[in-house]
Order: C-alpha cells, then structure tokens, then sequence
C-alpha cells in the first residue's frame, strides 16, 4: 500500500497495520528515513540557521511509480504486507520522510525486499529535494551512488 | 496537443510549470519534440536535449529519446530524482 502525504506518519500504526494483514509473517523489517542536517562546507558560517527540506514531487507519476516498485518487490520476495509512506512539502530538519515497512515468512526476503523498494524509490520514483539554508535555498544533485545501489538489484540473483 | 511539464529544477531554470505544443506530426520521437520545443520556446530548451541531466517521462513512465509519440500523451522533463 502506498500512500504520498505532507503529514507526519505513526510508526506503530504502520507496523501494527502490516501484522494484522500478515498475521502469519515470520518478521517485519520497517525502514523510517529522516530529514538529516546538512553540513556542507558553505553552511558552516551560517551558523545556527533554520534548516528545512522542501520536497517537490510530480503528482499522479509518484503513485504509479511506486506502485511499481511494490509490484516489483512482490514479484521477487516472498512479501505478505508492505507499507510504503512518502512525504511531500515542507520538512523540518530530524523530521521523518519515508517509511518502508514489509513483512514476509522469513528476515531475508523482509530485509532484502524493504531495501530493494528504498533503493527503487531514491532512484525511480519523481521526489525532488530542496535544501533551505537560512535564506538560500539549492537543489540537491542525485548521487551515483543511489544510481549505483539501485543499479546492484539488476545484477543480483 | 501535448502537454509539457516541468518539475524541480528544472521548472525553475525555464520559469514555467506547464506548456502545451501542437504535435508537428505524428509518429515523431520524444528528440524530434524536443528540437520542436526549442524551435518553438527558444534556446532556454537545448538543456531538455541533454540526457544525463534531465529526464522524460510520458503519460507518467520513463522512456527513452527514441520513444515514439501519438499525440495527446502527457510528457514531463525533469531532473534525476533525489526522493527517500
């Protein structure tokens, strides 16, 4: 299931939601990422300046994709639930972003599906991140090594 | 007609959201729109020809510059995403 929302999400109810649609499952592995502070080199003499990301995504695209990457993931693991929030806007720095939640008969297919969905998701699904720094505000360039850590699934077994 | 959206950055570059083409001709590719597009819009376009920093997607799908057009599809150039 995904959902894409400005809100901030519970944790426990995403975890206690996967049980009760997987009551046979063997483990969950849930996966919450944070908006870190940045320390770029510029940043330093600004001091204690509000940091925030801004999250701009492309409304309709972002649900298909993600949808996507879930079908993916099933197709793959053994995967009995699977919960995956994003949000969107205005995020303060240490706020939550995404969860990923999965749950399977056994850890293996659970960590290895929650990690393939994070990598897709970094990589595939049309989420744009805007750093704001006090007054500036930049964009953040992709990294290869997303590219790199997503590109890894199409080799493995 | 085609829509054309732009997202992050790259919506910022070019100061507009969202345009609309008439399609020159059917069964052109998404490169043969793009320099389309420039024609029509200017020099400020040639950045949407560059594959390694902006992508396309029609009707809400990746494609390809080969990626051949119908007409009424709804395509979007926007940079690599930076999500999770």
């Amino acid at each position: 299931m995904i959902q894409v929302q400005n809100e901030d999400f519970d944790i426990a109810a995403l975890y206690q939601a996967l049980r009760l649609e997987a009551p046979n499952a063997g483990g969950i592995a849930s996966f919450t990422g944070l908006v870190r502070e940045f320390y770029e080199p510029q940043d330093e003499k600004q001091g204690d300046a509000v940091r925030s990301l801004y999250l701009e995504h492309y409304p309709g695209m972002t649900e298909k994709a993600l949808a996507d990457i879930e079908a993916q993931a099933r197709g793959r693991w053994d995967v009995l639930a699977c919960r995956v929030v994003h949000r969107v806007g205005e995020l303060g720095a240490g706020e939550q972003i995404v969860y990923v939640g999965v749950a399977s008969t056994h850890r293996g297919d659970a960590f290895a599906a929650a990690e393939f969905i994070m990598d897709y998701l970094k990589t595939r699904a049309p989420f744009w991140k805007k750093q704001r720094c006090g007054e500036q505000s930049e964009w953040i360039e992709s990294r290869a090594s997303d590219e790199q850590a997503r590109a890894r699934w199409e080799k493995a077994p | 007609m085609l829509t054309l959206h732009y997202f992050a950055s790259l919506r910022e570059t070019l100061g507009v959201d969202q345009e609309t083409v008439a399609l020159p001709a059917a069964g052109i590719s998404v490169a043969e729109l793009i320099k389309h597009v420039v024609v029509l819009h200017g020099a400020s376009r040639e950045v949407l020809q560059d594959a390694s920093r902006v992508l396309v997607a029609v009707d809400q799908t990746i494609v390809e510059r080969d990626h051949v057009l119908q007409g009424g599809e709804e395509i979007a150039f926007f940079p690599p995403m930076t999500g999770g």
